[in-house]
């Protein structure tokens, strides 16, 4: 009966750690999107969200930015997802499981934790310099694909790690070659996760400033880019300028408040993309 | 062994397999007779999947493994280099332990196999659905939700969904490893008429657990142990009067 009544207490000692720790979290971060909604509310008018900085960014919106960004996480995704999702299918389907292919998924898990910034100096380097394609939003995108690559290769290899390996069996067994039972067995039942990996991975590339400070984005620009070779505005970068580089701080906080917002709201959006995609593609295969 | 002069279908000769330095078959020969049921059986890790799954380089496909000796389908060798294993494999179906169907409509199920083997014809591929489920026993249950899901099915359909994929692509011999060791005995009952109906027209070969199963569905008994043939006889012979000590011990349940 003591015993019983011990081993209760545990559980629910046990039970309230695990709720304490998930009510933390949870406070943290109902207080970040808090904290910053109500500051940053204030700033978000469709003249902001239409315009371009104005009087020494002291006024006026962030269209600019929010095109910016736009366009360099389609040129990163454009990297990130054909090469991150082949690898993945190289990697788990194809490649013999030996030392080599251990080494190159030990490497790539590692470079998931390289620093952003060193992938900016090494866009710098490989597209700005030696493949000359100058500081510009292809030069950019590049970069914070090759920083995504890693996370897309993971995600869709775990992906496709979940495929139980009878549905690969069974359609060799029909005869199907190896790359039939891929296409039509493995990889319609894998794309959800993959892609879900995958849009969280951009998700967290378009928040991303030191890859792009130094590989493209400008402080200012009073025009639209017209091409990938032009340079762009970004809004991490923007924002990171309106609280820390801007010759009027206080003046241009509110401004940071609401690029800040909407920053969020983007990487938000993107994560909630992939939440709805990963459930219509699930509820079709059902 | 051939008493009755049949047709010899599969024909495998000294037959060695390693999975990396591990033995898992020892020099194995026998013989499978064509349109006849031939049983393997074994305690558990005797070799049986193991063989079984030769016949139809299934374990091509893991990594590791070495294969010595010869298997002759029709006389030719399955190993020679100008066999297209793609095509071998169509030819040589396989049912697997654990019902396996894919996650798609129980028609696509069946229509996959066609499909991948080019067939394009919407009424000929509508016409073969319907004569395989027919030939597995499962169209009168089927017929009116050709479109739902296979994975309503409940256990022994899908095991038999899953025959009915196989026997789509015409294939010659069906390999059946264990397939009702996952399905309850109504359904296993079912499986096993099928198989006794199968024979009319395929080779069939199952490995399987259950020696009461061996003994009302096949022809032909191997039994097998540590990775050895230990003996091979008609059923009937095979259970009421084996030649080998060990088979005896076997088949009266004094191990296994």
């Amino acid at each position: 009966m003591r015993r019983s009544t011990r081993k209760k207490l545990v559980q629910a000692a046990g039970f309230l750690a695990l709720r304490v720790a998930m009510g933390l979290v949870l406070a943290v971060l109902v207080l970040f999107l808090y904290d910053i909604g109500r500051k940053g509310g204030g700033a978000i008018s469709w003249e902001f969200l239409s315009q371009a900085p104005r009087r020494g960014m002291t006024e006026g919106g962030i269209f600019p930015a929010i095109v910016g960004t736009f366009l360099v996480t389609v040129i990163t995704a454009l990297l990130a997802i054909p090469l991150g999702m082949c690898s993945a299918i190289y990697l788990n389907e194809y490649a013999r499981q030996n030392r080599l292919t251990r080494l190159i998924r030990l490497s790539i898990r590692n470079l998931s934790g390289v620093p952003s910034i060193v992938y900016g100096l090494f866009g710098v380097i490989l597209f700005v310099n030696a493949l000359r394609l100058g500081t510009s939003i292809l030069s950019a995108g590049l970069t914070l694909g090759l920083m995504t690559l890693p996370w897309t290769i993971t995600a869709s290899e775990e992906a496709l790690k979940t495929i139980p390996d009878s549905y690969r069996e069974g359609a060799l067994a029909l005869g199907a070659t190896k790359w039939q039972a891929i296409r039509t067995n493995v990889l319609p039942y894998a794309v959800p996760g993959m892609l879900t990996g995958t849009v969280l991975g951009l998700a967290r590339a378009a928040g991303e400033t030191a890859p792009i400070m130094f590989t493209g984005a400008a402080f200012y620009l009073p025009y639209l880019p017209k091409s990938l070779s032009d340079q762009f505005m970004a809004l991490p970068y923007h924002l990171y300028i309106m609280a820390t580089q801007h010759h009027a701080i206080q003046q241009v906080r509110p401004l940071a408040y609401g690029t800040a917002l909407v920053l969020i709201v983007l990487v938000l959006g993107l994560n909630m993309t992939a939440v709805v995609i990963r459930y219509r593609l699930r509820r079709k295969r059902r | 062994m051939n008493p009755e002069n049949l047709q010899v279908k599969i024909k495998a000769e000294n037959l060695d397999f390693y999975y990396g330095a591990n033995r898992a078959l020892k020099n194995v020969t026998i013989e499978c007779f064509d349109k006849k049921v031939t049983a393997i059986i074994g305690p558990s890790g005797c070799g049986k999947s193991t063989f079984i799954r030769t016949l139809n380089r299934m374990n091509d496909v893991i990594p590791g493994t070495r294969l010595e000796g010869k298997i002759l389908i029709d006389g030719a060798d399955i190993h020679a280099p100008d066999v297209d294993v793609v095509d071998l494999r169509r030819r040589v179906g396989m049912v697997f332990q654990k019902p396996n169907p894919f996650p798609k409509s129980i028609f696509d199920n069946i229509a996959y196999g066609l499909r991948i083997n080019g067939m394009k014809n919407k009424r000929k591929i509508e016409e073969v659905v319907e004569r395989s489920l027919r030939g597995a026993a499962l169209w009168e249950e089927v017929k009116d939700r050709l479109n739902d899901n296979a994975f309503s099915l409940s256990g022994g359909q899908q095991q038999r969904l899953c025959i009915a994929r196989a026997l789509a692509v015409e294939p010659e011999v069906i390999l059946f490893d264990e397939p009702c060791s996952a399905i309850d005995p109504i359904a296993t009952a079912k499986v096993e008429d099928l198989i006794e109906h199968l024979k009319t027209r395929y080779t069939v070969v199952i490995v399987t657990h259950n020696m009461q199963q061996a003994a009302r569905v096949s022809d032909y008994t191997a039994f097998m142990m540590l990775g050895e043939l230990v003996e091979f006889d008609r059923t009937e012979k095979i259970f009421t009067n084996p030649a080998n000590k060990l088979t005896e011990d076997y088949i009266t349940g004094r191990f296994g």
